[in-house]
């Protein structure tokens, strides 16, 4: 184009060559010389004008919609020693609450405790855990805890608490009315040694132990009849023969962990055993227990003395004994005589009754079986459940005497769990002194004057001996995240002690328990029992006891319960909520009972005919002696004439989660001379409404027929190892594929479960919440079939509908090979990893629940909504247990991917662990062995029913385990090629004709 | 051009080609009734409704509805299926009668086209509803990606994409193609300021030169042509989602031709039901005539009768495989807790199209019009019954659950319907609802007026 000029001046500007040095400057000299003042004078360029204009639109938008909140990341300014970021550190504690006793290791992450699993040094525990100890962590994180010593509701420092507490307890204490320290069973020396200061301290100071699940009648049985107050220990692997009599054994008494433990090894056969143990279970409510046992028998509370007297009447000939009287009993002993005696001494009889003169029957027949030295031991007693009701009692009258100048209540909780809370809490008022040493807020904390809030265990220090010799300890896993100090720190200043707790502990083993090891100097003995979180000594040799004196027991033939035709009422734990200690942990409120497999509730479990003649169904609300009214479920297997209610519910002051949550039962306790009976008669049963929802993880009780849980007898499984599962060959015979199979390579991950070790007791379920930080949805979500669990126990009823037999299975994601989901996912967000593991990406996930549906084994599980407030939209979050509160989710595994609204997720085989084992592995320039990697499930299992590893490893546990002629798939029918097999329950019962 | 005297006339009355013209072109011309605007605020309010509903879905989740752990699909995927099936009509009528030479298919091919592409885009919604991350969506097109993702063709839902995002264009195409000449008449007779230039537009100047029909018509059948198998694979696809699943009662190889039929079946019932509102509305009776109601009802009784063979033979088939879960599927549809739905189900679409072959009923409006509203309900509660009723009781009876739709499943709904009767109120409103160039091109050959003169004149011979 032709360019034109008007002057000379111009011509010679415009013909400056492009791209010369100097115009290159002008071009370049970005976005600052908008800014200076040449350009307003030169006056702005229409290019100019855009730049300023798209600059400034630009940082306008950026300035006005991207506003992310904050999010600091601060890095330590002198990084400890032990912390690496990124790298767990595990620190061997112990769990004890008063009820459960479990040596534990804490996997603590960036200074923030996330994980219990179980320590297998421990002899008693052994790695095993239950519901309650993996849930704890949570409790830790509960913002309804005191955050701060407290007088009459005031926050105070603790050095105004403990000057009013001290001046208080020398003016109680001066003025001759008693001190009453209340506490749980105290199994820790140390604690023990600082309750004796303070008892030293204050003249009138008495420490009475209150256990909200007693024992007493064990305690009260084994004094008469062999002069111990103990409650004893048992060995449930020694026994070829268990009777049980309405003791929930594998699930909730005395020390469930440990005996799911020794049971599942009398169970076991799988290591070439070739005999398993029989289990008899008389009870009236179908618990753990009891739907694990070979033959169960469905028994009013009130029958149960008279069947043990019938028993022993048949047992004592055969031992040339004497028997006594009884009244004649609807159940037939003689079988069971029959195997007793021919069991004997690797026979157990045990019962739950908190009737002395049960108990003494009981022991009576133990000894005549000669189960002292073999299936029980007096001499190493479980140190738990020390609690006499008899002291509680007296204890009460006191309290309404006036005599009680004052009450320090350390981990109790009567006014919420004690039978008769309302007098407590009517005449508490009339002490001067009221303090609550408490972890958890609860009724009895919240009706007190003073609060000194204790510690959690896993910001405390303590050592305990479960049974005489096997003592443990327990460390802080992070420093108190409120202003909480540990009761025994509390203690030790009111008695004027000087010393921490700590050094306490420390002085108290030097002088005490150090002397009994063989290491060097206490410092290493110190550090090596704190590394392995216990220290044992051998046990003495287990007792033979003398027989029952004749007079005692004639004495407990004396009185026997005459049959009526009243409904019975029995009180009972829940495997997850227990005595309500717990009830504010929103993983175990959202845990399945493993037998109604309902959540957040309790209510009235009823035979079906007791429900068809009362005219009541599922989901009625039912009145009970015009006092109490409480949904109720139609439980198959609870004994026509009875009904069940757990214990732990109705919570008042709990914190937010528990609160409102079922009703407080424990009014129904019988007392008889101050002992509690956890059954009574009741007058009235009524309907009272109807239409409530009770929230059940499963619907439907039958397998249909279906080979879904495969099993056998025994005989038939001596027989043909193969037995009940006939049907696996067959299948595998028509493995072929028109496909390419996978090829696995490296590693081929894959699990087993034994399902004759598996009792059901769901410990796994909570572990992998806390794994794999799995939402809690409550209750109304749960209503609409919304959980979100990994991991479920499937339980299915054969049989008849009074007395079902009871069949368990663990089911996770199956992890097949050929596996329906993967395909149907249209943006590939489910895939097969090279190692065997059908993995999920959640951000390429779109949530079109493609999988879910086309998933068999009905494993996945879809964000329904924001959980996990995790989303990207604000303000649509459900999340009714607080779990997304900064404090909750302070226990959220940092490894695994929190979800958000609208992706699936479901079981990884915790690839976490894996991979971290992997690293590890690599790092110390090895190949990783058998057994390195344990998932969370397996880890929690107390009964090893779960075995994790490589099926590329001939010589790995799992590839033997799935080689065992009772390993079977799931629906192996489909030819989904699962990596999850099971082995088939073999149970030891007669065949079925 | 012959035409055997016993066949029925397709036009009635005294028309010529000035009268077609006017009275298709009425409605469009003059101002609208109480009687649309009334129709037009009822149906955009549930438009409205259900707008607002699939809003509240997206921001608290899928969470909104009733579907749960165990059955994961419900009212969202029966809809979709439902909506389907009901834009198999459009492209049949005038893909597959044109290919047939259906001379009847002409006064009622154009409302089945729009018919077509309203339901295929209410089915649309639903596919991309139930995705719990709406917003992310477009993972699901296979577009290059940095991060080298890709999708899954293994999946029947990407087949899906493939298929109805096809099916939408090609019918959209088509039915674009068969309104051309009619937009130029509209063009040239609307004397509305704003909507003159309007067709003026749409009409890609369309002067109705023999080049122009020339084109027009080659390019017809080009499309039907393409159109003919679409109408086929799109409802096969969609069954696959259903067919390749390991599902009792999902996973099923008659499910393509069970589909096809099924959803050429219920277009035809929502087709009927339309239209004998419409003709009565639009004074249009002269060319819609009862004749057109009963060729198509012979169109229903032959679909009808094929999809009431495939239920029967899914019930034999289930129980002669010998496979407890698939007899197990069965026997729970027919006396399980969805019962009710399958006997729905069963009622409406097998016994009652087979009081067609009565040809009294046959060419009765009036149960013709109850006929096709009890198809188009038969027709949903059977997607309801594969989606629902097979998952709801699958291979575990420990996750067997029950399911029930919520408010919001239940809004969208009826917002999905909502959105439908307003775009085809809408579409009777601005477009001719039958075509114009078409009838007239039938106008001499089977007009009554025209054939009659004709019969004279050979009389009279």
């Amino acid at each position: 184009m032709n360019k034109y000029w008007k002057s000379k001046e111009e011509k010679q500007t415009e013909t400056r060559v492009p791209g010369s040095q100097a115009n290159r400057d002008k071009e370049d000299s970005s976005l600052e010389m908008l800014f200076s003042d040449s350009i307003i004078s030169s006056g702005a360029t229409r290019r100019d004008f855009l730049k300023l204009f798209g600059f400034s639109i630009a940082s306008a938008a950026i300035a006005a919609s991207c506003e992310q909140p904050v999010r600091k990341a601060i890095p330590y300014l002198i990084k400890p020693e032990e912390i690496t970021p990124g790298k767990a550190n595990y620190y061997a504690s112990s769990y004890y609450d008063g009820n459960d006793y479990c040596s534990v290791l804490v996997k603590v992450r960036d200074g923030r405790p996330i994980k219990i699993e179980g320590n297998k040094l421990s002899s008693v525990t052994g790695g095993g855990t239950n519901a309650r100890v993996q849930a704890s962590v949570l409790s830790l994180y509960d913002e309804s805890r005191y955050k701060s010593p407290t007088i009459n509701g005031e926050i105070v420092s603790w050095e105004e608490a403990d000057k009013e507490i001290i001046n208080r307890l020398n003016i109680i204490s001066d003025s001759g009315k008693e001190i009453i320290l209340l506490s749980n069973t105290v199994i820790s020396p140390s604690t023990k040694a600082a309750i004796d200061l303070f008892l030293k301290k204050y003249q009138t100071a008495k420490h009475i132990q209150y256990d909200a699940i007693s024992a007493s009648g064990i305690l009260e049985a084994n004094k008469a009849t062999f002069s111990k107050e103990v409650v004893p220990s048992y060995f449930f692997d020694n026994a070829e023969i268990i009777v049980s009599f309405g003791a929930d054994f594998l699930g909730t008494w005395l020390s469930p962990v440990e005996f799911t433990k020794q049971y599942a090894q009398t169970r076991s056969l799988t290591e070439g055993q070739k005999r398993i143990s029989k289990h008899i279970q008389f009870e009236t409510n179908l618990s753990l227990t009891g739907s694990n046992a070979d033959e169960r028998i469905p028994i009013k509370p009130s029958e149960e003395k008279t069947i043990l007297a019938n028993l022993y009447n048949n047992i004592a000939p055969a031992f040339g004994a004497k028997t006594f009287k009884s009244p004649e009993c609807n159940y037939n002993t003689e079988v069971i005589t029959r195997e007793l005696i021919r069991h004997h001494a690797k026979a157990l009889v045990i019962s739950g009754s908190n009737d002395v003169q049960v108990q003494i029957i009981v022991n009576a027949i133990n000894e005549l079986l000669g189960s002292y030295g073999s299936t029980i031991d007096l001499d190493n007693p479980l140190q738990h459940k020390k609690g006499n009701d008899t002291d509680m009692h007296n204890f009460i009258e006191s309290l309404e005497n006036g005599n009680i100048g004052g009450v320090i209540f350390y981990g109790t909780n009567p006014v919420y769990d004690y039978p008769k809370s309302e007098i407590i809490e009517e005449n508490l008022k009339n002490c001067d002194l009221l303090v609550s040493v408490s972890t958890e807020k609860n009724e009895t904390s919240e009706a007190c004057i003073i609060n000194c809030p204790d510690s959690h265990y896993l910001e405390s220090w303590n050592d305990f001996e479960i049974k005489p010799g096997k003592y443990s300890l327990c460390q802080p896993a992070i420093r108190s995240i409120f202003n909480t100090r540990q009761a025994q720190d509390s203690l030790l200043k009111w008695s004027g002690e000087k010393k921490e707790y700590i050094d306490f502990i420390k002085a108290n083993w030097q002088k005490n328990i150090y002397p009994e090891s063989r290491a060097s100097d206490f410092f290493t003995f110190w550090n090596n029992s704190l590394h392995d979180g216990i220290f044992e000594l051998k046990s003495i040799n287990k007792s033979v006891v003398t027989s029952v004196p004749v007079n005692i027991l004639e004495s407990a033939f004396n009185f026997f319960e005459k049959s009526s035709d009243n409904i019975e009422i029995v009180l009972y734990e829940k495997m997850s909520i227990g005595s309500g200690k717990n009830a504010n942990n929103p993983w175990l409120q959202e845990m399945p009972d493993p037998v109604t497999t309902a959540v957040w509730d309790n209510y009235i479990c009823i035979s079906p005919r007791q429900a068809k003649e009362k005219n009541l169904k599922t989901g009625d609300l039912a009145i009970i002696n015009n006092r109490i009214t409480i949904p109720v479920l139609i439980q198959p297997g609870q004994a026509y004439g009875t009904i069940a209610v757990a214990l732990g519910y109705g919570r008042k002051s709990s914190g937010k989660v528990a609160e409102g949550v079922g009703q407080n039962i424990v009014s129904f306790y019988q007392m008889r001379n101050g002992v509690r009976f956890a059954y009574d008669t009741i007058s009235s049963l009524e309907k009272a409404g109807t239409g409530y929802q009770i929230a059940k993880t499963q619907l439907h009780h039958s397998m249909e027929g279906r080979a879904i849980i495969r099993e056998a007898t025994i005989e038939e499984y001596l027989k043909n190892n193969n037995a009940g599962n006939e049907i696996h060959k067959e299948i595998e015979k028509h493995h072929r594929s028109l496909y390419k199979e996978h090829e696995f390579s490296g590693h081929h991950w894959g699990m087993t479960i034994d399902l004759n070790k598996c009792t059901g007791c769901s410990a796994c379920v909570v572990a992998c919440m806390s794994e794999n930080n799995i939402p809690v949805v409550g209750k109304n979500e749960v209503l609409r079939a919304h959980e979100m669990h990994w991991i479920r126990i499937d339980r299915y009823y054969k049989g008849n509908e009074e007395n079902p037999q009871t069949v368990r299975q663990p089911v996770m994601c199956q992890h097949c090979d050929d596996a329906p989901c993967e395909n149907v996912c249209p943006v590939a967000a489910t895939n097969h990893s090279n190692e065997g593991i059908n993995q999920m990406a959640y951000n390429r996930c779109i949530g079109t629940r493609y999988c879910n549906n086309n998933c068999p084994y009905k494993v996945r599980r879809f964000n329904w909504f924001d959980y996990t407030k995790a989303d990207a939209i604000e303000n649509n979050t459900v999340d009714p247990a607080g779990m997304t509160l900064d404090l909750k989710r302070m226990v959220l595994n940092p490894d695994v991917t929190v979800r958000a609204k609208g992706v699936i997720e479901k079981c990884s085989f915790c690839v976490q662990r894996i991979q971290e084992k992997k690293l590890t592995a690599k790092l110390e320039n090895r190949q990783l062995n058998d057994g390195d990697i344990e998932t969370a499930c397996q880890q929690a299992c107390p009964a090893e029913a779960i075995v994790f590893g490589d099926m590329n490893d001939p010589e790995s546990k799992v590839s033997k385990h799935l080689k065992d002629p009772r390993n079977y798939h799931l629906l192996e029918e489909l030819h989904t090629l699962p990596s999850v097999g099971y082995l088939t329950r073999i149970s030891n019962r007669k065949k079925e004709t | 051009m012959y035409v055997s005297p016993v066949r029925e006339l397709l036009i009635k009355g005294d028309k010529n080609y000035k009268k077609v013209t006017n009275d298709i072109t009425k409605p469009i011309v003059n101002k609208p009734g109480k009687l649309w605007f009334l129709g037009v605020s009822v149906t955009s309010l549930a438009a409205i409704i259900g707008l607002f509903a699939m809003f509240i879905t997206v921001r608290d989740g899928i969470g909104m509805w009733g579907v749960n752990k165990t059955v994961g699909w419900g009212w969202s995927i029966t809809n979709l299926v439902w909506w389907i099936g009901i834009g198999h009509a459009g492209t049949f009528i005038s893909a597959i009668l044109l290919l047939f030479r259906q001379k009847w298919r002409t006064s009622i091919n154009r409302s089945a086209e729009a018919m077509t592409i309203f339901a295929v885009m209410c089915a649309g919604i639903f596919p991309l509803i139930h995705m719990g991350r709406l917003p992310l969506g477009y993972f699901i097109l296979p577009y290059p990606s940095t991060r080298q993702l890709w999708v899954n063709f293994n999946s029947p839902l990407l087949w899906d994409v493939f298929a109805i995002s096809t099916y939408f264009l090609v019918s959209l195409l088509f039915w674009y193609m068969g309104l051309l000449p009619d937009i130029a008449t509209l063009r040239d007779n609307v004397k509305n300021k704003i909507l003159k230039p309007v067709y003026k537009f749409l009409s890609f100047g369309w002067t109705g030169s023999v080049r122009h029909w020339s084109r027009h018509e080659s390019m017809s059948l080009i499309l039907a042509g393409l159109a003919a198998p679409l109408v086929l694979s799109v409802h096969s696809i969609v069954s696959f989602d259903f067919a390749t699943s390991i599902i009792p009662g999902w996973h099923t190889t008659i499910f393509p031709p069970y589909f096809v039929s099924g959803a050429i079946f219920s277009g035809f019932a929502m087709v009927l039901t339309l239209m004998i509102v419409a003709r009565k509305t639009m004074n249009l009776t002269e060319y819609i005539t009862v004749g057109h109601i009963e060729s198509m009802n012979k169109i229903i009784i032959t679909t009808g009768s094929i999809v009431g063979i495939a239920y029967i033979t899914e019930l034999f088939m289930a129980w002669y495989s010998g496979v407890i879960y698939e007899r197990f599927t069965f026997y729970n549809r027919a006396l399980g807790p969805y019962a009710w739905a399958y006997w729905i189900m069963m009622t409406c679409n097998v016994i009652s199209p087979q009081l067609l072959w009565i040809r009294k009923l046959r060419r009765s409006i009036l149960f013709t019009f109850i006929l096709s509203i009890f198809i188009n309900i038969g027709m949903w509660f059977e997607r309801f019954v594969i989606v629902v009723t097979s998952l709801h009781r699958d291979y575990l009876p420990s996750s067997w659950q029950m399911y029930k739709p919520t408010l919001t499943e239940i809004a969208i709904f009826a917002g999905s319907l909502g959105i439908f009767f307003t775009l085809f109120l809408l579409f009777i409103r601005f477009f001719p609802v039958i075509a114009i160039a078409e009838v007239k091109s039938i106008l001499k050959s089977s007009g009554e007026k025209q054939v009659n003169i004709t019969q004279n004149l050979l009389e009279n011979e």
